[in-house]
């Protein structure tokens, strides 16, 4: 994946909870065996109706996505990152995200940004108010600033993944230094596991 | 970690850790990796991008569900989309050396259904699948979880995954289960009270007397929704029960191993004096057949009970969040239930498309009809399933009642194959997810237990079998 270190952008305000995977990609999206050109499906079913608020022209080009808590919630579908991106959005704020949209956000590079609920608001009401607020999301520092609204928060990441991020390592590669132990894991593993048919 | 007493979380969690260093996660050993058309193939093109190969095609299993449609499966899939994908797991499966089981095949069927069923889980493992329903397995004392896909591919090219330790959390059932209340009613009450999110970041062990109760398919329906409470996996210690269902099965330890796994699996269960990181108890004797009236499962009541009024809720989010699934559900606050009519029933998924399942529904509807222009269909969870029900009768209780007796698949639970809701119909379903358009762009999901779907047929509005003449 692509570095990333600083994130600097305006914003879209999702004030919703429980945005769930089904409406950032619905399912019909799914069916391609690519990796690219989801964006055009990006919450498809919302975006039918005009006032939608990516369809609002003050929020396009934004990169940040603001959204209510308990966004990502259902399907594993690693499909909503790559709408996301493919969108243009490089991170999304929220007061939590579930755990497995969380976890593709950083093998993609789409920053999860999750913050004290009460920032969480408080950006959701500045961006509403001024789609021309900006944004700043820090990687290494692990802060989340929007100085022109006096607003400015942290979000965790853990020291890992924020090595990962800042220097767009390979998951696999990383793992693959370990080949010695995962050698030695299967020579100790207990007999009776299931082995598949070939 | 120590050598203090564990959960069984922990224990499993413990024997597979691979590395472990300081500031980073555990990169754990991954014991068996279910694979679907769906979330599978970018994974397979990045191993041919990077010259990986798939490091154990034994511990990986393969299966088309999701697209497959549930009528004419003898003749082409007509969806050219559907029908690229599925050719893609077929060939990719065939690339990689992996066992793959394609429609029609008599193993073929809902991922979480087969693995189960073919003995391919067992207690202890670490299981992973590119779909957040992976949790099922977990009733079997296992922990797994859904990935997505760039960790499918991981999984592919390394058998491990470099994961951080979660939280745990003891859900515990106590009591005896009113007459009619089912393993989905008991999750059903669990999401409602953690709420959608409250799991993020944890992982669920069930316990309790109603839990150890239930057998290893209603253990399955409990461990399967706890996703839809933001847990990532949930399960339950295995005991008598679990071996009971796994001796024999295609795939279990059988003769002198089978003793060997029986003495370690007993060792799995939470030591006494394990603490978990948040307790949840419910009283099963309060339980009551549960219907979803919103647009996330935690948007839950009891079957007597009416739709909310937003106007309840203290939470501003949850306020906004019930006032718009109302409005998407065209209902209003204060409406029981019981007077809500619908134009489908869904029995089916691998939350509810297991025999016992079918068994269920089937005996509600013995003698009975369903009640004229309402929609009705059964999709088994696989063709084991299919057959059993067939040798047992149960296809011709589910004609003779009215409904449509399908092949295998994942079918109108997601709607990704024909099987779909027309705008504005809407469904009792025994699904796990009441999402907007989740079973076709803007139907209506209400989840229920198979015998209150069963009922609804019958009544054509949400009923418990209790009050069918």
């Amino acid at each position: 994946m692509k570095p990333v270190t600083v994130v600097t952008g305006r914003a879209v305000p999702l004030d919703r909870s429980d945005v769930d995977t089904d409406q950032i990609i619905p399912s019909d999206w799914l069916k391609r065996v690519e990796r690219t050109g989801f964006g055009a499906g990006l919450f498809a079913e919302w975006r039918d109706s005009r006032d939608f608020v990516l369809n609002e022209p003050q929020y396009a080009g934004a990169s940040i996505l603001v959204a209510g808590p308990n966004f990502g919630t259902g399907s594993s579908r690693e499909h909503a990152v790559w709408a996301l991106m493919d969108y243009g959005f490089e991170a999304v704020v929220s007061p939590r995200l579930a755990d497995i949209f969380r976890n593709n956000c950083t093998k993609q590079g789409l920053l999860p940004v999750e913050v004290d609920p009460g920032l969480g608001r408080a950006l959701l009401d500045a961006v509403t108010a001024d789609p021309s607020l900006e944004i700043t999301i820090d990687v290494v520092r692990g802060t989340v600033e929007a100085p022109a609204a006096g607003l400015a928060g942290t979000f965790p990441l853990d020291p890992f993944t924020r090595e990962r991020l800042v220097n767009g390592w390979d998951d696999i590669g990383l793992s693959l230094r370990h080949e010695d132990a995962i050698t030695a894991y299967e020579a100790r593993r207990v007999p009776w596991m299931p082995v598949a048919p070939l | 970690m120590g050598a203090g007493p564990r959960t069984i979380i922990d224990k499993v969690w413990d024997r597979h850790v691979v590395h472990r260093a300081e500031g980073e996660p555990d990169l754990l050993f991954i014991d068996l990796h279910l694979v679907h058309e769906v979330t599978s193939p970018q994974a397979f093109d990045g191993l041919r991008m990077a010259g990986r190969r798939v490091r154990h095609p034994e511990l990986t299993v393969a299966t088309a569900d999701h697209n497959v449609p549930t009528t004419d499966v003898d003749k082409p899939v007509a969806d050219p989309v559907s029908a690229r994908q599925l050719e893609a797991l077929a060939a990719n499966c065939a690339e990689f050396g992996i066992t793959c089981y394609p429609m029609g095949h008599a193993n073929q069927g809902i991922v979480h259904i087969i693995g189960p069923e073919l003995g391919l889980t067992q207690p202890g493992m670490t299981v992973v699948c590119g779909d957040s329903h992976t949790s099922t397995h977990g009733a079997f004392g296992a922990l797994a979880f859904g990935i997505g896909t760039s960790e499918v591919e991981h999984v592919l090219a390394t058998q491990t995954l470099p994961q951080l330790r979660p939280s745990t959390m003891a859900v515990t059932v106590e009591g005896d289960l009113p007459t009619g209340v089912t393993a989905k009613d008991i999750v059903l009450a669990v999401i409602g009270r953690v709420g959608t999110g409250g799991g993020i970041g944890h992982v669920i062990e069930y316990g309790g007397s109603a839990v150890r109760g239930l057998s290893m398919e209603g253990r399955m329906t409990v461990c399967n929704m706890s996703i839809e409470a933001g847990a990532r996996a949930g399960l339950v210690a295995p005991d008598d029960v679990t071996f009971s269902y796994l001796e024999g099965r295609p795939h279990a330890p059988a003769g002198p191993l089978w003793d060997q796994a029986l003495e370690d699996w007993r060792s799995l269960a939470t030591d006494t004096g394990a603490t978990f990181d948040r307790s949840v108890e419910l009283d099963a004797a309060q339980l009551r057949p549960h219907v979803t009236w919103g647009t996330n499962p935690a948007q839950v009541v009891p079957i007597d009970g009416h739709v909310p009024d937003p106007a309840s809720y203290d939470d501003p989010a949850a306020r906004d969040a019930a006032a718009r699934a109302l409005l998407y559900m065209d209902l209003r606050p204060g409406t029981a239930l019981r007077d809500v009519a619908v134009d489908t029933v869904f029995i089916g998924s691998c939350t509810n498309g297991r025999i016992e399942d079918l068994r269920a529904a089937a005996g509600v509807l013995a003698g009975r009809r369903v009640r004229h222009g309402l929609r009705a269909l059964v999709v088994p969870g696989s063709h084991r399933v299919k057959a059993q029900a067939e040798a047992e009768g149960l296809d011709a209780v589910f004609v003779a009642a009215g409904f449509e007796w399908r092949e295998p698949g994942c079918s109108m639970c997601l709607a990704m194959n024909p099987d779909k809701l027309a705008p504005g119909e809407r469904c009792a379903s025994t699904s796990n997810r009441n999402f907007e358009g989740r079973q076709g762009r803007g139907g209506r999901t209400h989840l229920v237990s198979p015998a209150v779907a069963a009922a609804t047929a019958v009544a054509g509005h949400f009923a418990a079998p209790a009050e069918l003449s």
